[in-house]
């Protein structure tokens, strides 16, 4: 049984994106906090802080989930990984990137690293959705500038047969997530 | 928004988690997917001093097929449900209302249970609870366990008649065979609490239990037969109906009067196919 009290910091330790890391948080410590202020990884987004707008969506174990409505301490040994594990070692975009260029799915962007993560989850158990499934998924998430249709587009160019290759390479071995079924 | 601090205990056993509820009571809160309690924690709408976190309980994490019910586990989340692959086929109204509970990243953390436990008037799996005539299953340290029927356990708006030592370890919902039925609702958008919502078991003759969230304080089931319309539109006014940000309490009536009769005569004619 894991006790943390509430003014007592505590060492945390998970993998995020490949790397085992650890840093200091109180119990309150939302893992959406954890990640900017005690890892300083600042690509995951915090918006509404209360799970409405989602662009702070990351992967836990394969699943994506919102971080601002997680516990560091939950994240705890868990496998997280964020919108920074997308684009390889040299910066070169991965294809749901590359499509969201290609489509002008993004103008500010603040918005992108949520829907991108929700994506790469969701294509991961489901290579091929209907338009409908896809702006099912999509209603997690809002975004205040391009509208919607290019983030459409660009998920439908991502999903297209020549890409799932690509797609199927960026899961990870100890994915918890279940199949996807409508 | 930062939630007020708390001491966080996350236990690995049901034994432990109901040990720390028999300590703290009132204290404490139960944390399962976390959906709506850490929300309502970010915006200090409420406030705790212990958060007890179920969510590795392996022994809650669990779908149990007992033949004429399902048992859900308080860990089980709602896609973890959504995929199991009886589910159309043992319990087709889960089936049809799940996809309307909240979203695809939501359900990934959110558990049945805890919908159930937060008893939101308009929320789908409470209404899907009490329309098949589930149940509930508690378990406390000095009470051991205790199983309450849907209707006896949702008493009002975000209000259960769970003890404050109570953990609850399960829902059961019954397995209904020959009957047809069906789900809908309407919100504002996609995934967004109801203003309304119906569901509905029907028999070939017609004869149908109508569940409706949305116009109470918690989801109400009435058995309907012959005219559907008129039966519908009597109940409405009878319950009234609440007025909030999204609707007036007319508006409500209005939307259950409109939808339930189709709601009805497609359980009727799923149960025909």
């Amino acid at each position: 049984m894991r006790r943390v009290s509430k003014d007592q910091k505590t060492r945390i330790a998970l993998t995020l994106n490949g790397r085992k890391l650890a840093a200091e948080a109180e119990p309150r410590m939302l893992l959406s906090d954890f990640l900017r202020h005690g890892l300083g990884l600042t690509g995951t987004h915090v918006g509404c802080e209360h799970g409405v707008c989602g662009c702070c969506t990351v992967l836990i174990d394969g699943v994506a989930q919102r971080s601002c409505l997680t516990l560091a301490v939950q994240a705890e040994g868990r496998e997280v990984r964020t919108v920074e594990s997308l684009a390889g070692a040299d910066g070169k975009l991965n294809a749901l990137q590359q499509a969201f260029r290609n489509n002008h799915a993004l103008q500010c962007g603040f918005c992108t690293p949520g829907i991108l993560m929700s994506f790469t989850d969701f294509l991961a158990r489901n290579p091929h959705p209907s338009e409908a499934e896809i702006r099912e998924v999509l209603s997690g998430h809002l975004c205040r500038c391009t509208g919607y249709a290019g983030i459409v587009a660009a998920i439908k160019e991502a999903s297209s047969p020549k890409q799932v290759g690509i797609m199927y390479l960026t899961s990870t071995q100890s994915d918890r997530r279940e199949p996807f079924s409508a | 928004m930062k939630p007020r601090p708390f001491d966080y205990v996350r236990p690995d056993t049901v034994e432990e988690a109901i040990a720390l509820l028999a300590e703290y009571g009132d204290d404490a809160r139960i944390l399962a997917g976390g959906q709506s309690l850490v929300p309502m924690l970010n915006l200090r709408l409420i406030e705790t001093r212990v958060l007890i976190d179920i969510s590795r309980v392996a022994e809650l994490d669990v779908i149990g097929d007992r033949g004429n019910l399902i048992e859900v586990g308080a860990a089980v989340t709602q896609n973890k449900l959504m995929a199991w692959p009886q589910l159309k086929q043992k319990l087709p109204l889960v089936a049809a209302a799940l996809p309307f509970v909240g979203h695809f990243q939501t359900r990934n953390k959110g558990t049945v249970c805890g919908s159930v436990a937060h008893a939101d008037p308009s929320s789908e799996l409470p209404l899907v609870l009490a329309v098949l005539g589930g149940e509930v299953v508690l378990r406390s340290q000095q009470r051991g366990t205790r199983v309450l029927a849907a209707e006896a356990f949702q008493q009002d708006m975000l209000t259960t008649a769970r003890a404050a030592d109570e953990l609850i370890t399960a829902v059961r919902f019954p397995v209904i065979e020959g009957k047809g039925v069906a789900f809908n609702e309407v919100a504002r958008r996609h995934g967004d609490f109801a203003i309304v919502a119906i569901a509905a078991v029907a028999d070939a003759r017609g004869a149908a239990q109508l569940g409706v969230g949305g116009l109470s304080g918690r989801p109400v089931v009435r058995a309907i037969d012959g005219d559907a319309a008129a039966a519908v539109a009597a109940w409405a006014e009878e319950l009234e109906g609440y007025e909030d940000l999204h609707a007036s309490a007319a508006l409500r009536r209005d939307l259950v009067k409109n939808l339930a009769p189709d709601v009805i005569a497609e359980a009727i004619e799923k149960c025909a196919a």
